[in-house]
This record gives C-alpha cells, sequence and structure tokens, in this order.
C-alpha cells in the first residue's frame, strides 16, 4: 500500500473523542465532566488541524492507515484523507468543541451520559469520513444511529421518542440492503478495500441494483426528496447540540456517501442516473423552500432548509462536472457551519423564552441587538450573499449545474430566490417591527460563552467567502482524480 | 483402540455421566441446609471439566469414531465445548431463582447436566440410531425442566405441548429413519450417503426421507413450519429452561441437522438448498412478525428466538466449498455468538420478574434505565447484538450468514434476510424504547445476585469480545470445519 502514514494521525483523530468519553465516566463533578469533554473536543480540533500543514496538493489518498483487522475475511482497518473528506473531517471536529461548550449550561438532565454520548458520536462520523474499507465504513456508518437515537429520544422536545425510533429505523432500512451490497461487492471483487473495488467490472444489471442500494441509504440519509420525511421531526424533536450535529455533519455523510462511492464505485450506473438523481434533488430544492416559507416555528423552518439546501449539494454531485462536484464539498461544509449556526442562534433564544413561534417574536433588535447581528450575519450567510461562504458555494454549483444542463441551473436558481424570500421573511419576524410581546422586553442578550460559541462560525464565513481557493485548491485535485474514475467508464447507452 | 483410548475419546461424556450422578447425591446430603447451592456448584464444576476435557481433546485432533457410532471430530467438540458453557451459566443463574419455586433443586441440576449429557452424545452422533436416542434423551430431560414448576399452569402447560409435539416429531423422525434403512441397508451417516449416491431411480424417496427426517429433527431448531410448540414453551417455561431451550438446545438441533444433511444427503444438495432456503424465509418473517406485536418481552424474545433460527440456517442454505464463506462456518460462528447474546437476554428477564411477581410486559421496563442503569445497558448490549448492530456477536455472525449467501449467488435470499433485520430492529429497539425514554410506572431500584450479575457480565464480555476479536474466533471455528466423515463438501 503505498502513501501509509508514519504516524496514526487518522486513528489519533477518530479514537481521541472516544478516549475522552470514557474519561468522562470516571468524573462525577458536572464542571470536571464539562471541561475534560472541552478539553477532548479541543484537542482534536488541534490535532486534525495537523492535516492541513502536511496537506499535499495532488489528488491521493494520504495519511492512510492499514492494519488487517479481520484477515479471514480480508476486512482490513484501512484509512485515508483526501480533498473530498477533508473539510468534512475538520468541519466534524470544529463543530464537537462547539456544541459542547454550548450545551454548558442547558443541559441538566444527565450531564455525563449527554457528554459521553457526544464524544462517541464524533467517533462515530469521523470513521465514516475516514474509512476506506467499506465493512469498517459500514460499522461506522451504524454506529453513528446508537449514540443520535440516545440524544434525541433522551434530551430531545415533546414528541421526541417517536423522533428518535422514526430516525433510527429509516437509516437501519437504508443501510440494511447497502450491507447486502457491499456482500455483493466483497464476493465480485474479492476485497473489501474502495481502492481495489475501483475499476471492478460488473454486469450491468448487478451494478444497477448496487447503484440503487448504496444510493437509497445515502439517499435517506442527505435526505433526498422523497426519503426526507424522517428531517423534519428529528431536526425539530432533537436537543439543539443534537441538531447541530445532525444537520451539520450527519446529512453530509449521505452527500458524501455518493461522492466516496456511488461515483467511483460504479461510474456506469452513475452516468445512467444522474439526471434522476438530478431530478430529486431539484424537487427536494423547491419542495423544501415552500414548506419552510409557511412554517409558523423558526427551528422547522430551518429544518426544512436543509432538505432545499441538500438539495443543491446533491445537484453539484448529480451534474458530475468538476465545479459542480467542487461546490458541492465546498458547499456541503458551508452548509454544515451556516446551519449548525442557525440551529445554534435558535436554540439560544428558545433557552430564553421557550418558544419558536415566529408569532411570539418580533423587534428582538432593540431588545438582544447582538444576537439580532449575528443572526443577520448567520442568515445572509445561508441565502448566499456574496462576500459569505454560501455564495461561493452555491455560485460553484450553478456553473457547473449549467454545463451540465441549463434548465437545471434555472430551477436552482429559483431555488436561491425562494431561499432568499423564507430566510428573510424569518428574519423580518424575528427582528423587525414593534417590539410588542411583553415577555421579550426582559430578553438577556448573548453572554460571553454564547458569542465564543458563533465566532469562530462567523469568522469561517467570512474566510471561505473571501478566500475560497484555500479551500477549492484542496478540494479540486481530488475532484479531477474523481471524475477521471467516473469518466474513463463510458455510458453504457 | 483400547479401552484407554475410549475412556479418553469420551471423558466429557464420562464426566457429566459422573457429575450428573453425583448432583442428585450430594443433593440427598444436603438438601434442607443451602437450598441446592452446593449441588448447583458441582454440576458447575462438573460442566467445566468437562468443557476442559473436551478442548484438551480438540487440541489433539482427534477425529476418530467411537463404537462405529460417536464421531469424536474438531465438529462435535465445538458445538459441545459451546453448549456446556451454556448450561453452565443458565445453572449459575438459575440458583436464586430456583431456590423458592422448588422442592426438587438437585433433580433440577442434574436434569440440567444429563441434558448437556444428550447434547453431547448428540451432536458426535454419526448412527440413525444414536441420532434417534440423543434426541429423545435432550427431549425428555427437557419435557421435565419445562414442566418445573409444579403447580404453575403456564409451566405445565408448556411441557405438555413441548412433550405432545415432540412426540410427534420423534415419530416423524423414526419413520423417515425407517425409509433410509429401507433404501440403503445400513443406519450409518456416511454408508447411507454413499449409498443414496450410487442408487438413481430411488432418489425421489431418498427426498422424501429427507423431508420427514428434517420435520423431525427441525422441531429442535424450531424452524418453520415445525415451531408450533416454541413460542408457548419459551414462554411458560422457567425462564433459565427458556435460555437454555433456545440456545444451547437449539444449537445442538443445528449441528446435528448439519451432520445429517452434509454427510447423509450430500447427494441432495441442489434440493435441499432450495427448501431449507424455503423454510429461512418462513422461519424469519413468521418470527420477526409475529415479535412486532408481542407485549411480553418474555414472549417476544420467544419469537426473536424462531426469527434468529431462520438466520442461523441461512449457512446450510449457503453450504459450499469456500474456504471464507462456506456456509457452515458462519453457522457456527453465529450459533456461538448467539448462545451468549440469547441467554443474556433471557436471564435478564429473571430480576424483573422477580420484581414485578411474573410479569415481563414492557411496562415493567418502563424508566429501567434510571432504576438500574447497569441492567438496562447489558440489556441493551443484548438487543442490539440480536439486531446485528456492531460492534457486537450478532453483527459478526449475520456478516457471515448474509456473505456466504450472497456468495452463492443467492441475492434475493440475501436482501430478504436484510429486510428481516430492520423488522427485527423495530423491536428490539422498542424494549430499549421503553427502558430509556419512558416514565416508570414502577418504584424503586431491581436486586440483581452476585451469580446472576456474574452470569450477565460473562455473556456481555463475550458478546463484545466476539464482536471485536472477530479474527480470533473465526480462526477456531475455521479450523473445527472438519467432520470426521468426507463428504461432497
Amino acid at each position: 500500500m503505498n502513501n501509509l502514514a508514519p504516524f496514526p494521525l487518522l486513528s489519533l483523530i477518530i479514537w481521541l473523542p472516544t478516549l475522552g468519553a470514557l474519561l468522562v465516566l470516571f468524573f462525577q463533578d458536572e464542571e470536571r465532566i464539562k471541561t475534560v469533554a472541552l478539553t477532548t473536543a479541543l484537542a482534536d480540533f488541534a490535532v486534525s488541524l495537523f492535516l492541513l500543514a502536511w496537506w499535499v496538493n495532488d489528488g491521493s489518498m494520504q495519511f492512510q492507515e492499514m492494519v488487517a483487522w479481520v484477515p479471514n475475511l480480508g476486512i482490513n482497518y484501512h484509512l485515508g484523507v483526501d480533498g473530498i473528506s477533508l473539510f468534512l473531517v475538520l468541519l466534524t471536529t470544529l463543530l464537537g468543541p462547539i456544541v459542547v461548550l454550548f450545551s454548558w449550561r442547558n443541559v441538566k438532565d444527565h450531564l455525563k451520559t449527554f457528554m459521553f454520548l457526544l464524544l462517541v458520536q464524533q467517533t462515530g462520523m469521523l470513521g465514516v469520513f475516514l474509512a476506506l474499507d467499506l465493512v469498517v465504513f459500514f460499522i461506522f456508518w451504524e454506529f453513528t444511529l446508537i449514540p443520535m437515537y440516545f440524544l434525541i429520544g433522551r434530551w430531545g422536545g415533546k414528541n421526541r421518542v417517536y423522533a428518535a425510533v422514526k430516525f433510527f429505523l429509516y437509516t437501519m432500512a437504508g443501510s440494511a440492503l447497502m450491507l447486502v451490497v457491499i456482500l455483493i461487492l466483497g464476493w465480485q471483487g474479492g476485497s473489501f478495500d474502495w481502492m481495489q473495488l475501483q475499476g471492478l467490472k460488473m454486469p450491468l444489471s448487478l451494478q444497477t441494483w448496487a447503484f440503487l442500494a448504496f444510493a437509497l441509504a445515502f439517499a435517506i440519509k442527505i435526505p433526498l426528496f422523497p426519503f426526507h420525511t424522517w428531517l423534519p421531526d428529528a431536526h425539530v424533536q432533537a436537543p439543539t447540540a443534537g441538531s447541530v450535529i445532525l444537520a451539520g455533519v450527519l446529512l453530509k455523510m449521505g452527500s458524501y456517501g455518493f461522492m466516496r462511492f456511488n461515483l467511483p464505485l460504479f461510474p456506469e450506473s452513475t452516468q445512467l442516473y444522474a439526471p434522476l438523481l438530478a431530478f430529486l434533488a431539484m424537487v427536494g430544492i423547491i419542495y423544501g423552500a415552500l414548506v419552510a416559507l409557511v412554517q409558523k416555528d423558526v427551528k422547522s423552518l430551518v429544518a426544512y432548509s436543509s432538505i432545499a439546501h441538500l438539495g443543491f449539494v446533491m445537484l453539484g454531485v448529480a451534474s458530475l462536472t468538476k465545479q459542480g462536484l467542487s461546490g458541492a464539498v465546498l458547499q456541503g461544509v458551508n452548509h454544515g457551519l451556516a446551519t449548525g449556526a442557525l440551529f445554534l442562534m435558535v436554540g439560544m433564544i428558545y433557552d430564553r423564552r421557550h418558544t419558536r413561534l415566529f408569532s411570539e417574536y418580533g423587534g428582538l433588535w432593540k431588545q438582544i441587538p447582538v444576537w439580532s447581528a449575528f443572526f443577520i450575519i448567520v442568515v445572509l450567510a445561508s441565502v448566499g450573499l456574496p462576500g459569505l461562504n454560501g455564495f461561493v458555494g452555491e455560485f460553484t454549483i450553478l456553473v457547473g449545474t449549467f454545463q451540465a444542463n441549463p434548465w437545471w441551473a434555472a430551477v436552482a436558481t429559483l431555488g436561491v430566490i425562494l431561499a432568499a424570500w423564507y430566510l428573510l421573511t424569518a428574519v423580518r419576524k424575528m427582528i423587525f417591527g414593534p417590539l410588542d410581546e411583553e415577555k421579550n422586553g426582559s430578553l438577556l442578550d448573548l453572554n460571553a460563552r454564547e458569542i465564543a460559541v458563533l465566532v469562530p462560525l462567523v469568522l469561517l464565513f467570512f474566510f471561505i467567502g473571501l478566500y475560497p481557493n484555500f479551500f477549492l485548491d484542496k478540494i479540486n485535485p481530488a475532484v479531477d482524480v474523481l471524475l477521471q474514475t467516473v469518466q474513463s467508464s463510458p455510458p453504457p447507452f | 483402540m483400547n479401552v484407554s483410548d475410549i475412556i479418553r475419546l469420551l471423558s466429557p461424556e464420562l464426566i457429566l455421566l459422573i457429575t450428573g450422578f453425583v448432583v442428585i447425591g450430594v443433593d440427598l446430603a444436603r438438601r434442607r441446609e443451602d437450598e441446592g447451592r452446593t449441588a448447583a456448584a458441582v454440576a458447575v464444576v462438573g460442566l467445566i471439566l468437562a468443557a476442559l476435557a473436551a478442548i484438551f481433546l480438540y487440541f489433539s485432533s482427534p477425529n476418530q469414531i467411537v463404537f462405529y457410532t460417536m464421531a469424536i471430530d474438531l465438529y462435535g467438540l465445538f458445538f459441545k465445548v459451546a453448549a456446556f458453557i451454556g448450561v453452565a451459566l443458565v445453572i449459575i443463574a438459575s440458583v436464586n431463582y430456583m431456590a423458592g419455586r422448588s422442592k426438587f433443586l438437585g433433580e433440577f441440576y442434574a436434569l440440567l447436566v444429563f441434558a448437556a449429557l444428550a447434547i453431547s452424545v448428540l451432536v458426535s452422533a454419526t448412527n440413525l440410531i444414536l441420532i434417534y436416542i440423543g434426541i429423545e434423551f435432550l427431549s425428555i430431560t427437557s419435557y421435565i425442566l419445562t414442566g418445573f414448576l409444579r403447580g404453575n399452569e403456564r409451566s405445565e402447560e408448556a411441557a405438555i405441548k413441548y412433550f405432545l409435539y415432540g412426540a410427534s416429531a420423534g415419530a416423524i423422525l423414526l419413520f423417515g429413519m425407517s425409509l433410509l434403512f429401507g433404501l440403503t441397508g445400513t443406519t450409518d451417516l456416511a454408508a447411507v450417503g454413499k449409498a443414496l449416491e450410487a442408487g438413481g431411480d430411488m432418489h425421489w424417496l431418498g427426498l422424501v426421507a429427507l423431508v420427514l427426517v428434517l420435520a423431525g429433527l427441525g422441531y429442535k431448531a424450531s424452524l418453520v413450519p415445525f415451531h408450533q410448540w416454541a413460542p408457548d414453551t419459551y414462554d411458560g417455561a422457567p425462564t433459565p429452561i427458556s435460555a437454555f431451550l433456545s440456545t444451547a438446545s437449539k444449537a445442538a438441533g443445528f449441528a446435528i441437522v448439519g451432520r445429517v444433511f452434509l454427510v447423509a444427503f450430500s447427494d441432495f444438495h441442489p434440493e435441499w438448498t432450495q427448501v431449507l432456503a424455503a423454510i429461512a424465509v418462513l422461519t424469519m418473517f413468521l418470527g420477526n412478525l409475529t415479535a412486532l406485536k408481542q407485549k411480553s418481552v418474555k414472549r417476544m424474545l420467544a419469537y426473536s428466538s424462531i426469527g434468529q433460527a431462520g438466520y442461523i440456517l441461512l449457512g446450510l442454505v449457503a453450504v459450499s466449498n469456500d474456504p471464507t464463506f462456506g456456509g457452515v462456518n458462519g453457522l457456527m460462528i453465529y450459533l456461538f455468538g448467539y448462545i451468549f447474546t440469547n441467554v443474556g437476554a433471557f436471564l435478564l428477564l429473571l430480576p424483573i420478574e422477580k420484581k414485578s411477581g411474573g410479569s415481563t410486559d414492557m411496562e415493567q421496563f418502563d424508566g429501567l434505565a434510571t432504576r438500574a442503569p447497569g441492567l438496562a445497558l447489558l440489556m441493551s448490549l443484548f438487543l442490539i447484538s440480536l439486531a446485528g448492530i456492531p460492534p457486537t456477536a450478532g453483527f459478526i455472525g449475520k456478516f457471515y450468514v448474509f456473505a456466504s449467501v450472497i456468495n452463492q449467488r443467492m441475492i434475493v435470499l440475501g436482501a430478504l434476510a436484510a429486510v428481516n433485520t430492520v423488522i427485527a430492529a423495530f423491536y428490539y429497539l422498542n424494549v430499549i424504547r421503553h427502558m430509556y425514554f419512558a416514565e416508570s410506572a414502577v418504584e424503586g431500584g431491581v436486586t440483581v445476585g452476585r451469580g446472576l450479575m456474574t452470569v450477565l457480565a460473562i455473556n456481555a464480555i463475550m458478546v463484545l469480545a466476539i464482536g471485536i476479536f472477530a479474527q480470533f474466533f473465526m480462526t477456531w471455528v475455521n479450523s473445527s470445519l472438519a467432520l470426521v466423515t468426507a463428504s461432497g463438501f
């Protein structure tokens, strides 16, 4: 195996949170628990920055690790990172300390278990992004269900149990067939290794089924219309930290899965079904936006906006162009940052007023200007204002989509307009107008901890928006490699 | 073969035989004083010695046939070790449970030791007569154990159902065997296999015999449609006995079905693949769909263990020469993990029953996470393993069995099995939901005795160890594949 890392950096990134989670179990004092959790999450983020420091910009799989795990079966603990997964890993390690810090005061019930689950969840998600063996990938993929199930079901809103069960079963249903296909690939290719399975020649009918089974698992996760019905329940009912992780990272596991597995492993089927994916993505963009428009609850609005935004990401993937795919990677990160921030801000206001209905708010600018200013910036980033991150991602996707099919780009542009409409309406309803609810007159503005939670995200909005090449330079070579793999197999028809 | 060789090769059986009688004797002497504790301790020591003897034999790789009827081979020894461990765990967990419930504690433990002996004979048997004797021996001990709670109607009903069904199954088995003897003129499995291979025009009659033998043996493994006794028996039997019947006894059923089919019916491989595939699909769907609507956790586990039998059978459906996914090795690793998982899940009902006075309804699990966090965590682990979610033994077993099926190009069958794991996840998850998310209607913690806690801890450690160190256990399973008689596989 080439490119083996001299030092198991990726393993350290994956398992450090678990180590912290186990440490947490030994403490009783709440302050200590929080400190340990935050320290581990920050340390993990710091360690993950070494990926950037030692990055080589050639589109290859880097920092690879390979240890035989079950040699009888040819299952290897094989890890690696390339331009497609790099920023998703960094996004995950960044959101880790942010959600720990956010939960500092608002989680009172079973804090120890909560922190344990948050940290273990980190391990699962990082494993998904870094695993290059299909079985190891599947194990991490399934494992991410368990902590999130408990996070939603235990610390969520009124309807939390229903939401948790629905979340679990939807994903489980999607991934059961994926396991069958992984076994089929192992049988056909004689290996579960992602690198060796590329270029595997399968009969087209088998490849089609394999593609569809993987696509189902990932489409449910993204979620692509019409597999989205679990998302509003899960996102709205989850505790804020859970919503941030769900929207910020878990959904990206779906779009990442498409890029990492569907495209290079089933190139013919990908080219055959790309228009279908694009169609579903467009339906999601318009549908998500229209439903978001009529929401009375700000958290539901953010949840439905995720369907629309992820539709955008998938449209970029389905365009099968360089710009489309690069934009999809970047926009995945952007959505994680912006929607994560939106959920955090909604959580902050909810903790103060215990309602999320638009009708209860209005005129907040006069009472809590700092929150309002942050909210406006986050919304503008999400809308795609030039100079902020959302613009770069959406623009790149639109360029790529236009090359594939101008009509797709037209529909997507309509989605951008709708996004501006519902998000700015939210700003109007929350922040402007008269401050006529009496209870809002006594609202307290953000404290230092809450500002500390938001500042890194906002700085990144500007950094990505003003200096996108720092990111695109690292994404592009990997996308080139990926596209070569896809295009080296001509479409069957 | 001289006497000392025979004693060495049959040492596990001899140890169990002596242990059984010693247990009764000890109990006669000390019955009043300690509520069967000494008897149980003697039984456990005997089982451990027998397991050690089997392991010792395993390393000397004997592959010999004793008395022309018992194959001391690695395949049989594997199942012996697994079953002895399972029975020992059940006995340790029974001590507190049985103490107040029965006067005949010595007999209870002695019968469990004899049941282990029956399993030990059965999994080695290579002769139709001995197979029949083994099955009947195991059945009779099981009937008594099932009905052991005298005066408890459900326990008695369970025993009667099991007895009536077992008696009919025994008759069918015997009829099938008589056909085989008529066709081939021998009762030796390997000779039967050779004769069936040679004789052309009696093929269809051989098929009839195959179906009859499957019906007679399949009931031990609770395969649909030979399962009707299982839900009521698992539900009504004393809970430790439910754990025994659904694991060690079931494993013995699979072991002997495997041996008979691989050795005697190897010529019928194309036919029985289809028959067993249909049975596996029926078993999975019936078990899992019926488990969905159960209100009692014990009854849910009863149906779940029928569903599990369907997955296990897939290993036999997909049997092949493949060194990695040969099918039988999948069946064996699945069963080995399943013994620890299912024994754990059933035994976890004991403290719940004690607290509630016998009920294992879902409501009794409400809020268990706050009342007894350790128990809730263990139960979740066992349920996650039953659902086949990594990193547990259940995942490794399912992975192996499914992979074997797919390597035999039975993709639809693999997909149906995968669909079943989703159905099953629903009801396993439901218990976790009750434990963690529901408000408790019952007050106060749940107490667990030291013996039971040890057993549950051993089960939990094994469930995780098989999941994580799969390589170690698979190496062992793969080297246990040797059937003493050369068969077509």
